[in-house]
């Protein structure tokens, strides 16, 4: 599988995408990682016109229904205040994606150009840019948002913020990398020999060459991001009730172990699913267009 | 070698500096005022000017970031602005109990990790590998807060094997402590009863913290160990009639243990942190749980002192890793 | 006196994505106890993949035995299975590589690795008293058999603090661990400064005519085959097109990809001659050429050459060639 995925890196343009295209159709993990996406985001997309109360969204009370088992009218079960935790749920795919693919993003944004910029320069100006990112990777992930958090005070907003702030430096790492590591190679100096500027070396060879990693991260990033999110509302900084957000209803509905436990199930199953979507896909990306790094 | 251990040793103690400085600043760029929270919610305005007097909050920047690293290299956190106590005595009351924690899951991680890595990395595209592949993601995938409320589910409410939540039973005297780790104290007294028991409340916990850092050891073990079983040295090896036990065990496993022991190293930063996690659903007394219950108050000064401790094991891992790397590697020991 | 290896028609494929390589395509050669030969050819003409067939080192899959037999001692190599294959290696036939900084394993002391080979080696050793300490004074006699000095110093040291020809010494030595029969080396000289590879052949040489060793020795290189084997295989496209006695070959070679080799080759003697190369390049290997693979480089191809493909024939004593159109 390897070596063949080895043979893709050196393979032309069109073959290496049809090949990829093949091996990716090939792996069990990966199309169910598609699959697992592909759904996701279709419930991100249709979510308010596909739920069967569209008005438990924002958290109506009727307490007559509240903490039903899953039942054909609630397919699976109602909440505290009596909304419909299936209707809840799937806004919440909503709120993650968003949320996950926005911390991405905005860290991607963030970081690669910095890392681009550190890794092309050199010198000074690379060294004050990756100090400052290590830095920030001097401290684990969700201890840092944690602290920011608590800085900027509990919400949503917030904790996207905090988490971008957390995870940008390792697009930094990347980038200078892959900067690095082309700007060294032959290819590259016999393009600055022929009198390519910078700008030419960059749209032509540096960018092309960090794209798949670039893919392959943020695949998986959109995942971690999820379920950071998540983390966060459970812990009570992140979304705050009666936002449907999967970690904020975990939260809620821990209150109400064991007897109710079909509450906390529903939400954390969400969260499992999309997790392990964009990790599943983002592995076989890797497999396919970045097979020599390193998994973890 | 001298050199190269004085070098990491040199830009550990420069991260740590580093570190300082952010929390300063995350504690800085807060909006929220500090000093009306210390006053207390019903303070009037000479009040809070009077808090802010006395936690030095008045004194101009600089002069405050001299003063937090002087406390600091005295090993003074400050206090916790909500209860008034000292964040030093908390941390060092609290921290054994995560440090318990995450030694049991890295110990789990690490002995269960590597060997299903070498088995997965041999049996390559074989049903073995296909089942620990879905294992570590999903290792990766499940949220571990949600994990620990199904096996509380699971093992306390339905089977009732074990306790649903804490350190120790309440009714149990807690022994003085020798180190702080309840295992290790009462292997050390030889009190088998009292181990059972604090066995049985740490081993859900422990699983549910282990499960990623499994993960990604066997993850990073595997792609490392078929990598290493592909090198030329390991055809030479088996060219040269070396036993197939010997090849994978040590001329393949040890190339494929320096990037693992890397993972190995991150990971037990990533424990520390996620134990905040594990901790708010097990109410396990540590760390973690002292650091979100203070979050959520808006208490600053606990939370920077969690960081920084999670920041320092996170350094000192790295570093150890780093010295391992020096040993295991003899191309390193000269440069 | 009957051969210690025969290798008969023997066909190797590589499965891959782009479809099946017919890597290896019907090999029969021939070695006698304490013969030397030589197997020259272009890169990728697969002179290695034919040594490690010896060892059966190929990755099976993706590599796949078509047909054929590699009789060694009058057992069939391709029907033996892993367990007495790894008595044969190290023990019966043993190998040395091309690159000898990758084929040492960078994190163990040379020592180690030493001792496990030669512990792999013998069964008996390792069940004596004190095998460690029996195995690593073999060790050091091994080194010294070679001629490194130091051995006792050597075998705590690590590969990255030798040389080329000291790391491709310990290799050899390695390789002597199990008192073989059949020495294969896969370019050994290749990676190394034209000064060690003379001083390396020479070790091999003097080896070869101490123990009684067969050699098989694989290289790009007319002149280092020439040095050191007696009968030279020329290879081209996974098949063996002209054998002969190493003068005759270079004397007078009559298939016109060997006379093409060997006119490639500068001559130090009369550096007026420029070397000539090759027209065109190695065919692939999934859709190679009809007839005979040599036949678009050829300029004495004919239809019956791009039809029919040429079975090797005996012209003159010891000496065969497949081509139609080769005469004595």
């Amino acid at each position: 599988m390897s070596a063949i995925a080895e043979e893709t890196v050196a393979a032309p343009p069109r073959r290496r995408l049809r090949l990829a295209l093949w091996l990716l159709t090939r792996s069990f993990s990966s199309m169910l990682g598609l699959f697992l996406v592909t759904a996701i985001v279709a419930l991100a997309l249709l979510g308010p016109w596909i739920v069967p109360y569209p008005d438990d969204v924002q958290g109506g009370i009727n307490l007559a229904n509240k903490l039903q088992p899953p039942s054909f009218a609630h397919w699976l079960g109602t909440d505290e205040v009596g909304n419909d935790i299936l209707t809840r749920v799937i806004i919440g795919a909503r709120i993650s994606l968003l949320v996950g693919i926005g911390i991405t993003v905005a860290a991607a944004i963030i970081g690669v150009p910095l890392g681009i910029l550190a890794g092309l320069a050199g010198g000074r100006l690379r060294e004050v840019i990756m100090r400052f990112t290590d830095l920030f990777l001097s401290v684990p992930g969700l201890v840092l948002a944690i602290a920011l958090v608590a800085a900027l005070g509990p919400g949503i907003v917030n904790a996207m913020i905090a988490l971008i702030l957390v995870w940008w430096p390792g697009y930094v790492r990347l980038a200078e990398a892959k900067a690095l590591s082309i700007r060294d190679e032959a290819y590259i100096e016999a393009a600055r020999v022929a009198g390519a500027s910078r700008a030419r070396i960059l749209r032509r060879h540096v960018l092309p060459n960090s794209i798949s990693p670039l893919i392959v991260k943020m695949s998986m990033d959109i995942g971690q991001a999820i379920l950071a999110v998540a983390s966060l509302g459970f812990i009570g900084l992140g979304a705050k009730p009666p936002t449907p957000e999967w970690g904020a209803m975990i939260s809620i509905a821990r209150g109400y172990m064991p007897d109710w436990w079909w509450y906390a199930v529903a939400p954390g199953v969400f969260i499992y699913l999309a997790v392990l979507g964009f990790n599943l896909l983002g592995d076989g990306l890797r497999d396919i267009l970045d097979p020599r790094s390193n998994r973890g | 070698m001298a050199g190269y251990i004085l070098r990491r040793i040199g830009l550990a103690g420069l991260m740590l500096f580093g570190l300082v400085c952010l929390t300063f600043v995350i504690a800085n760029v807060a909006p929220s005022d500090p000093a009306a929270l210390a006053a207390g919610p019903d303070a009037g305005r000479s009040q809070i000017e009077q808090a802010r007097r006395e936690y030095g909050l008045d004194k101009p920047l600089p002069e405050q970031f001299l003063r937090y690293v002087t406390d600091l290299a005295q090993g003074n956190f400050g206090r916790s602005i909500a209860t008034g106590r000292s964040v030093g005595t908390d941390l060092a009351r609290y921290f054994p109990a995560t440090l318990e924690l995450v030694i049991l899951a890295m110990l789990l991680g690490v002995l269960l990790g590597v060997p299903l890595g070498v088995v997965s990395a041999l049996r390559k595209d074989g049903p073995v590998d296909h089942v620990t592949r879905i294992f570590a993601v999903s290792g990766i995938a499940l949220p571990p807060f949600w994990f620990g409320l199904l096996l509380q589910l699971a093992f306390a409410t339905w089977l009732g094997l074990l306790p649903t939540s804490g350190r120790i039973s309440v009714f149990t005297e807690p022994p003085d402590p020798i180190t702080g780790l309840l295992l290790l104290d009462n292997t050390l007294r030889g009190q088998w009863p009292l181990f059972r028991e604090a066995l049985s409340y740490i081993i859900l916990p422990a699983i549910v913290l282990s499960l990623p850092c499994l993960a990604s050891i066997l993850r990073v073990n595997r792609s490392e160990m078929v990598e290493a079983l592909r090198m030329d040295y390991v055809v030479a090896a088996r060219a040269h009639g070396v036993t197939p036990w010997r090849i994978v065990m040590v001329h393949a496993l040890k190339n494929a243990m320096l990037p693992t022991l890397a993972i190995i190293g991150l990971r037990w930063g990533w424990m520390m942190s996620s134990t905040v996690l594990v901790e708010t659903v097990f109410d396990w007394p540590g760390i973690g749980l002292y650091a979100v219950s203070s979050a959520i108050a808006g208490d600053f000064k606990p939370v920077m002192g969690v960081t920084l401790i999670v920041g320092l094991n996170f350094m000192v891992a790295n570093l150890i890793v780093d010295l391992l790397y020096g040993v295991l590697d003899p191309r390193l020991r000269r440069a | 006196m009957s051969a210690l290896l025969e290798i008969r028609d023997y066909r190797l494929a590589f499965d891959t994505f782009d479809g099946t390589a017919q890597v290896l395509d019907g090999i029969d050669l021939t070695l006698s106890a304490g013969e030397t030969l030589g197997i020259v050819g272009e890169t990728g003409c697969g002179k290695s993949v034919l040594a490690r067939s010896l060892l059966q080192l190929n990755p099976m899959p993706p590599a796949r035995v078509v047909s054929g037999q590699i009789h060694f001692r009058d057992e069939d190599i391709l029907r033996l299975p892993e367990r007495a294959m790894r008595r044969l290696r190290g023990r019966a036939i043993a190998m040395i590589f091309q690159d000898p900084a990758s084929y040492l394993n960078p994190l163990l002391a040379i020592g180690t690795q030493m001792e496990d080979a030669i512990r792999g080696q013998d069964i008996a050793a390792s069940l004596r008293k004190r095998p460690r300490a029996a195995a690593r004074a073999r060790a050091a006699e091994l080194l010294a058999a070679v001629g490194l000095p130091e051995p006792a110093r050597l075998l705590d040291s690590h590969p990255h603090m030798l040389s080329g020809g000291m790391r491709q010494r310990v290799l050899i030595a390695m390789a002597l661990a199990g008192d073989p029969a059949l020495l294969v080396a896969d370019e050994p000289t290749t990676a190394l400064d034209v000064t060690v590879q003379a001083q390396v052949l020479a070790l091999i040489a003097r080896l070869v005519a101490e123990r009684g060793l067969a050699l098989m020795l694989i290289s790009h290189d007319l002149g280092v085959v020439a040095a050191s084997c007696a009968r030279v295989a020329v290879m081209y496209a996974g098949t063996v097109v002209e054998e002969a006695p190493t003068g005759e070959l270079l004397a007078r070679p009559l298939h016109p990809y060997a006379r093409g080799l060997i006119a490639a080759v500068p001559d130090l003697d009369h550096p007026e001659r420029r070397p000539q190369g090759i027209a065109g390049s190695i065919p692939g290997l999934i859709a190679p050429p009809s007839g005979c693979r040599f036949h678009p480089r050829c300029s004495a191809a004919t239809d019956r050459c791009r039809r029919e493909k040429p079975l090797r024939r005996e012209l003159l004593p010891g000496r065969s060639v497949a081509c139609h159109h080769a005469t004595p």
